[in-house]
């Protein structure tokens, strides 16, 4: 994962509530194998007509958006289905952050863990940065848990853990590999009954060898 | 006296490796299931980092979700046949043992783990599937889990979960014939709503549980999920060590293994945060009428009243009407299969009823045994020649119209009798209307094109 500690940025205003992960990535999407390529399908029915042509006044189709990194929107952002593939869509298009008045618990989850950053601000706050157009700018500074807009300062809440993992560029896995010692000092104390798994390689087999 | 344990608690406290109570845990995983929809992306990730599978041997893959029951060597969606090509190359380059289809061990994931014996008791059970909670039924710790953290498991064995309150169901009375572990957790789900059991890790316990097979102990663990839990479980005991007993991965020193198993029950309900009363004594089969599986009425019952804008939208979807009553569903498809019911004992109830029966004129039937051992199992004792018989199409392993990702779909506008486990719009393909029941009741409503109670008519 990148590092994420102070970051400047364009802003896109998608001024709306409940925007659930089916307006991010509607299902048709989620049959694909990788991780990558979905941010040409972001807001899909939103952004594309029935003949899949792009509508020109959605606002990540304009061509001045096309560079934004911060998404601006309503509360309960990324409600709905747990599907991971909206958080990957959205890093796929560019956003490094969303700024919003809620979020779904899940697809809160799902953007700490790749590496999408969630800032959840106050309802006035919110609103006062969806003022931006594409001649803002928007700095976030997760050391000091801050966002500054048009010489204003918000201050937002993230967990420790989360801030942590942002600011060193960790994932997961790598917090987990922290505790390495402790996990194979505990795989040498797993109850044995001769156990017979996947792979092993049986005895004749081994006689082979 | 220390404490009482519930068997959940035993089991959970020897896995924690690092954390404590009321915060992410990190749990050892004992057995990590893996199928071609929810892997891709997770070896994707270790790929792109450079990192390994850390245990190929407590890992193991099979195909099930868009594997194709007609030709399985004829794929024709281009993206199932990706995801399974996709799987392959990927358990192949980091060394994960596989059952790819047309092989012995394919089948459905919660079907094959149990069957190769690799289901035990006192194991954490993880697999990128919410049915997961299936594994439960031996007495081990078992429950869904998303993609990253497939990738997670895969590269370190381990997962971060915060640990659920406990609840004990006792069920207790006597079933009456007809009466089934699957209607036993409809009547559960159906009677509480689909989302109360929300935040709970389930036991089931009682004299009647002691009596099931691990087939039908597995169809209640199954849906437990169906109604909001992520895991569900029941005691080990001499049923739950016979059925491991002998399997290909089966412990090589059983008595050791039994030995070991044998510390995980619960001490006293009095462990539990909450119990549950539940007497089956009077339980009818249960039919769902909507599309939610709360959506549930015993088969001699009518369609409720609808109580809020959910049930409104249901009725729209499913053409019902609140006061007709499950035998005026006209069915045009029944569907014998899936992870809850695609077991050797389900099809073996199924062909029972269907024996010497055809089904009526109008309907589809297709019969999916879970596995390609249930399917060879139940060539041998001639069942599939008794569905094709009574006008049943018999196909190879997988779940099929369980979720229509493969051609295996019910048409828009059908009413399909199906033995599996939800009945969303949509779920058996676009337009399609779902009715769960057991594999029982779904013979006779194939019989009779609707539903009718197994228990009073003579078929
Ligand atoms: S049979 Fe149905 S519920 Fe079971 S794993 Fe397959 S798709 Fe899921």
């Amino acid at each position: 994962m990148e590092k994420f500690t102070v970051f400047e940025g364009k802003p896109a205003v998608i001024m709306r509530n409940d925007i659930d992960t089916d307006q991010l990535i509607p299902k048709q999407f989620l049959k694909n194998i990788l991780k990558t390529g979905y941010g040409i399908s972001l807001f899909y029915d939103w952004r594309y007509d029935e003949n899949g042509k792009p509508r020109p006044d959605f606002i990540l189709n304009k061509p001045e958006y096309k560079d934004a990194t911060i998404l601006v929107a309503g509360t309960n952002f990324g409600s709905g289905s747990s599907r991971e593939h909206a958080a990957w869509a959205l890093t796929d298009f560019g956003f490094k952050t969303v700024i919003a008045e809620g979020f779904g618990p899940i697809f809160y989850m799902n953007a700490t863990k790749n590496g999408l950053l969630p800032i959840k601000l106050s309802h006035d706050d919110v609103q006062f940065i969806g003022q931006a157009t594409d001649q803002d700018r928007i700095k976030i500074d997760l050391p000091q848990q801050t966002v500054t807009f048009r010489g204003k300062e918000f201050h937002f809440d993230f967990e420790e853990m989360y801030r942590y993992k942002f600011i060193n560029g960790l994932d997961d896995i790598d917090i987990t590999l922290q505790h390495e010692a402790e996990i194979t000092q505990f795989e040498s104390k797993l109850p044995d009954f001769a156990a017979n798994n996947p792979g092993d390689m049986s005895k004749s087999e081994l006689e082979k060898v | 006296m220390s404490k009482p344990q519930t068997m959940f608690d035993k089991i959970w406290n020897q896995h924690v490796i690092t954390g404590k109570v009321g915060e992410p845990q990190l749990m050892y995983v004992d057995l990590h299931l893996v199928h071609e929809v929810t892997s891709p992306q997770a070896f994707e990730g270790l790929r792109e980092n450079q990192r390994r599978v850390r245990r190929p041997d407590k890992t193991f893959a099979t195909m099930d979700h868009n594997v194709p029951t007609k030709d399985v060597f004829n794929v024709k969606d281009a993206i199932a046949k990706k995801q399974m090509t996709t799987l392959q190359h990927n358990a192949e380059e980091f060394g994960v043992t596989l059952a790819s289809v047309g092989t012995e061990d394919q089948g459905i994931i919660h079907v094959v783990g149990p069957q190769l014996g690799l289901t035990q008791p006192g194991k954490i059970i993880v697999c990128g599937d919410s049915h997961t909670s299936t594994h439960g039924a031996f007495g081990a710790i078992a429950f869904g889990i998303g993609t990253s953290e497939v990738e997670h498991v895969f590269a370190t064995q381990t997962i971060w979960q915060q640990k659920p309150k406990t609840m004990g169901i006792h069920i207790h009375g006597n079933l009456q014939n007809g009466v089934t572990a699957k209607d036993i957790i409809m009547a559960l789900i159906g009677q509480n709503g689909f989302d109360y059991f929300t935040g709970y890790a389930i036991e089931f316990y009682g004299n009647v549980i002691d009596a099931m097979s691990m087939a039908e102990r597995m169809t209640m663990c199954n849906m437990v999920i169906e109604g909001g839990a992520k895991m569900g479980q029941m005691k080990p005991d001499q049923t739950t060590f016979d059925y491991v007993r002998g399997r290909k991965y089966a412990p090589r020193d059983m008595d050791a293994a039994i030995d070991y198993w044998s510390q995980f029950y619960t001490d006293d309900p009095s462990a539990y945060d909450q119990v549950m009363d539940f007497d089956v004594s009077n339980l009818a089969p249960y039919v769902t009428w909507g599309t939610n599986p709360g959506m549930a009425i015993p088969v001699d019952g009518q369609f409720p009243e609808p109580k809020d804008i959910n049930d409104e939208k249901a009725y729209k979807y499913v053409g019902l009407t609140p006061g007709h009553s499950p035998e005026e569903i006209k069915l045009g498809f029944a569907f014998f299969g899936s992870c809850t019911n695609g077991r050797l004992e389900d099809l073996k109830a199924a062909a029972n009823i269907l024996k010497g029966h055809h089904i009526a004129p109008g309907i589809t039937a297709l019969v999916v045994p879970g596995s390609m051992a249930i399917k060879e199992a139940a060539e041998a004792i001639g069942l599939d020649q008794i569905f094709k018989d009574a006008g049943c199409d018999w196909r190879m392993p997988g779940c099929s119209a369980c979720l229509g990702m493969n051609p295996d779909q019910v048409p828009a506008g059908v009413h399909c009798a199906s033995t599996s486990n939800r009945n969303f719009e949509g779920r058996q393909g676009a337009g399609s209307i779902t009715h769960l029941a057991s594999p029982q009741m779904v013979a006779a409503a194939a019989i009779h094109g609707h539903f009718i109670d197994i228990r009073k008519e003579a078929i």
